[in-house]
């Protein structure tokens, strides 16, 4: 299985794979999050969720659920 | 050249850019900025005059992450730049756009290229250029996206000289699209562009991927010959925004240099604290404690003047215009109506200050991300917390606010059960009660038992709030994927002009909006209370002096005994009697019955209207309907009609009723039709009767 948004630890980065465009909404993908970005997650919720990401520059905040969704392979130590 | 006519100029551009403080530093006709996404909703047009002797229109229209819509506020501006008939449509686009977020910003400044309006770039908040080791090439940059760059700062007011130069010259823009988009299928587009010679391709794209209003005739048209498979047409929407980020990447990689050993980062570290697990939800019920307790301390003191002043002015007016109807009417309809709007000023004004304070700052984007996980258990969304806690102040702004929750289920969950919390106007309701029946006495030494059970009954509120949205929550079967994507801006002290036409604005609406109804209401309980139809009504006078002969009564207590009389046979007191059958379970009299008959428009009216019925006049003297009220016996049982039981009948009856007129008529406006407003009046009222008549007939003596 591959990695996922949702596997990240607090501050890795992480560059954005293909991911099925159904279960991602339009308005995410406008701000940035497509393939061949860098995304970066800044903070976790308390409880876990949502999650706090630099996705391409834009700051943002989405849900787990939505996490799942988006593969990405793993920077190690940049 | 300059024209004569005013040039339409629209303001475009993502939340968060300082579009509404662009529009203000050219108008000068004052709007709102927030930080929070979405908070621009209405249209809002400004004047402004320029170099040359022109002059512009300045509409101001609601921020959007793209002219793919995902909500009603974004339709307003995709259905504004598709309608060449608006008498609005611009002559030329501002696109605003934040330096520090330029990328995301430009994929919308592409795409009303597209549109072939002669479009102007506007670099926002270039004063942070230097703490963010940005530079840019500007020219490049013109050259590449076929415009004119503005680099302005709004907040500090730099460069919008230059910029009304611009605007004037707008004759000069190029209207060439800055790149091919149309490429990512060329065979469809080419197909799209054969069929309909005459209409610009990314219109005819626009109208069959939205739902938006344009060349109805034809829509169907189109959408019938070139409908693709809802998964196709978003597979080809995400290679146009791919196509249109490469662009962007290209342009910037060159146009745009960031050195990042200068950049200064004070956004993660308040991240840090503000985001924490413990110490974020710490300083967020922080916060919340000390708003509620400053709404209530700071404005004691301006509602008390503008109470006693009503009521000054409106005895002065029954003892100095000649009497008659028209005297009754002002000083015992419009002017205590009015008294009863105004009131409620200095809490409004205070709880929008905040709310605007902690939007413009950046830290409500914080607190619902903080609060979502514990909010969806609800069903609710962690947007939903922006709602229920302007709730607090009032039902219809809070119930607007929901417009930024994607997910329409928990969207709609939100506007059923905000009005559940404890607005400003219970609480003259709550205050009159509590002091009745809730003995002035501390507990443990130092809990007053009345500010108590206030507080209680605000918890009661929000406790009712959460539990009915996750009964709902789980009786609603609307599916529709849930997502939830909110934007995290940076930290910004927010402007005290901003904050200061926020609350003014606010205010304003409140007045006219919901005071209205509310001197309506008045008036009308006016005259129903002083018309009735039978000679008992008209006769008063003659059956209170054949009732009372041979006891002596002071004039005062005539004209009391003569109004009471009137009061109980007036149109408004045959209703009263004719519901007691229905109320009188509850612990209330007929009296009762019509108060909150007739607060049902809005609740403040429930202490204006026992004033009037209690034939006390003067509406406004707590005291004395205090003392009135309290000197209240039930003629047949010997018991105050205001007694513990039926205090905290009435306490929970106005905690769940939903007794407001406006909060109906935007539920209304805001699920489209009379189902949802329906199902929310029949819902709070019924569990409002019920839990008030358990509560009386557990209590009662």
């Amino acid at each position: 299985m591959r990695n996922t948004i949702a596997q990240l630890k607090k501050g890795e980065k992480a560059i954005i794979l293909e991911f099925d465009v159904e279960a991602i909404p339009l308005k995410l993908l406008e701000m940035g999050c497509l393939p061949g970005n860098m995304v970066e997650l800044l903070q976790i919720a308390p409880f876990g969720d949502p999650l706090y990401l630099n996705i391409n520059g834009s700051h943002l905040a989405i849900r787990l659920e939505t996490a799942r969704e988006i593969e990405v392979d793993i920077l190690k130590n940049l | 050249m300059p024209s004569t006519k005013n040039i339409n100029v629209a303001l475009i551009g993502n939340p968060n850019t300082g579009k509404t403080s662009v529009f203000n530093q050219l108008t000068g006709l004052n709007q709102q900025v927030g930080n929070y996404p979405g908070i621009t909703v209405e249209k809002k047009v400004g004047f402004c005059k320029l170099p040359y002797n022109t002059k512009a229109n300045i509409l101001d229209l609601p921020g959007t992450y793209s002219l793919n819509a995902s909500s009603i506020d974004e339709n307003v501006v995709i259905e504004m730049l598709l309608n060449k008939n608006d008498k609005l449509y611009p002559d030329v686009a501002l696109v605003i756009t934040d330096v520090e977020n330029l990328k995301r910003n430009l994929l919308l400044f592409t795409q009303i290229k597209d549109l072939e309006i002669p479009t102007i770039l506007v670099i926002n908040m270039a004063d942070r250029m230097v703490h963010k080791g940005i530079s840019l090439n500007i020219p490049y940059l013109e050259e590449k996206f076929k415009t004119r760059i503005a680099v302005i700062s709004s907040r500090k007011g730099h460069g919008m000289d230059e910029l009304k130069d611009l605007i004037v010259h707008y004759n000069s823009l190029s209207t060439e699209p800055c790149l091919n988009a149309s490429s990512i299928d060329p065979e469809y587009f080419g197909q799209l562009r054969k069929t309909f010679p005459n209409q610009l391709l990314y219109k005819l794209w626009l109208v069959i991927t939205q739902d938006v209003n344009f060349l109805n005739l034809e829509r169907n048209e189109i959408r019938n010959s070139f409908t693709k498979s809802h998964s196709d047409l978003k597979r080809l929407q995400q290679k146009e925004t791919i196509k249109r980020y490469q662009f962007i990447n290209d342009v910037l990689k060159e146009g745009q240099q960031i050195d990042l050993t200068v950049a200064k980062d004070f956004r993660s570290k308040l991240d840090l604290v503000l985001t924490h697990k413990f110490w974020g939800y710490v300083i967020f019920f922080g916060i919340l404690f000390v708003i509620f307790q400053s709404i209530f301390e700071w404005s004691a003191m301006p509602m008390d003047f503008i109470d006693s002043t009503f009521a000054a002015l409106s005895n002065w007016t029954a003892e100095t215009m000649p009497p008659g109807i028209l005297t009754n009417l002002i000083s015992q309809g419009i002017i205590p109506g009015i008294g009863g709007i105004l009131i409620f000023i200095p809490q409004i004004a205070f709880l929008f200050l905040f709310i605007s304070i902690l939007e413009e700052s950046g830290y409500m984007s914080r607190v619902v991300f903080l609060m979502d996980k514990i909010m969806r258990r609800f069903g609710l969304s962690g947007k939903s917390v922006v709602p229920l806690i302007s709730g607090t102040a009032c039902a219809i702004p809070a119930i607007m606010a929901t417009r930024n929750i994607e997910n329409w289920k928990e969207r709609l969950i939100t506007i059923l059960v905000t009005p559940f919390t404890t607005c400003s106007a219970r609480l003259p309701v709550y205050a009159i009660i509590i002091a009745l029946v809730i003995p002035d006495k501390r507990i443990l030494g130092f809990l007053n038992m009345q500010g108590l059970t206030l507080m209680l009954l605000y918890l009661l509120g929000f406790a009712t709030a959460i539990l009915s949205a996750s009964l709902l929550n789980k009786i609603l079967k609307i599916k529709g994927k849930t997502y939830f994507v909110v934007e995290m801006p940076g930290y910004k002290l927010p402007l005290f002009k901003n904050v200061a036409i926020n609350v003014i604005e606010e205010t304003k609406a409140f007045v006219f909006g919901a005071g209205k109804i509310i001197l309506a209401i008045s008036v009308i309980l006016w005259f129903l209370a002083s018309n009735g139809p039978g000679p008992e009504f008209e006769n008063a006078q003659k059956i209170v002096t054949e009732q009372n002969v041979g006891r002596p009564l002071s004039p005062a207590q005539f004209e009391n005994a003569v109004a009471s009389q009137k009061v109980e046979n007036s149109y408004i007191g045959l209703m009263g009697k004719s519901i007691e059958p229905v109320i009188s379970p509850l612990g209330y009299d007929w009296k009762i019955g019509i108060a909150v008959i007739s607060s049902f428009a809005a609740r403040e009216v429930f202490v204006g209207t026992l004033a009037t019925i209690y034939s006390v006049g003067d509406s406004d003297n707590e005291v004395t309907i205090k003392n009135k009220m309290q000197s209240e016996v039930n003629p047949k049982t010997k018991v105050p009609v205001f007694n513990f039981a039926s205090g905290i009948s009435l306490l929970l009856f106005y905690a769940f009723a939903l007794q407001c007129a406006s909060t109906l008529a935007v539920t209304r406006k805001e699920t489209n039709g009379w189902k949802w407003p329906i199902i929310q009046l029949i819902c709070m009222s019924g569990l409002a009767y019920v839990v008030a008549l358990t509560a009386y007939q557990l209590l009662a003596p």
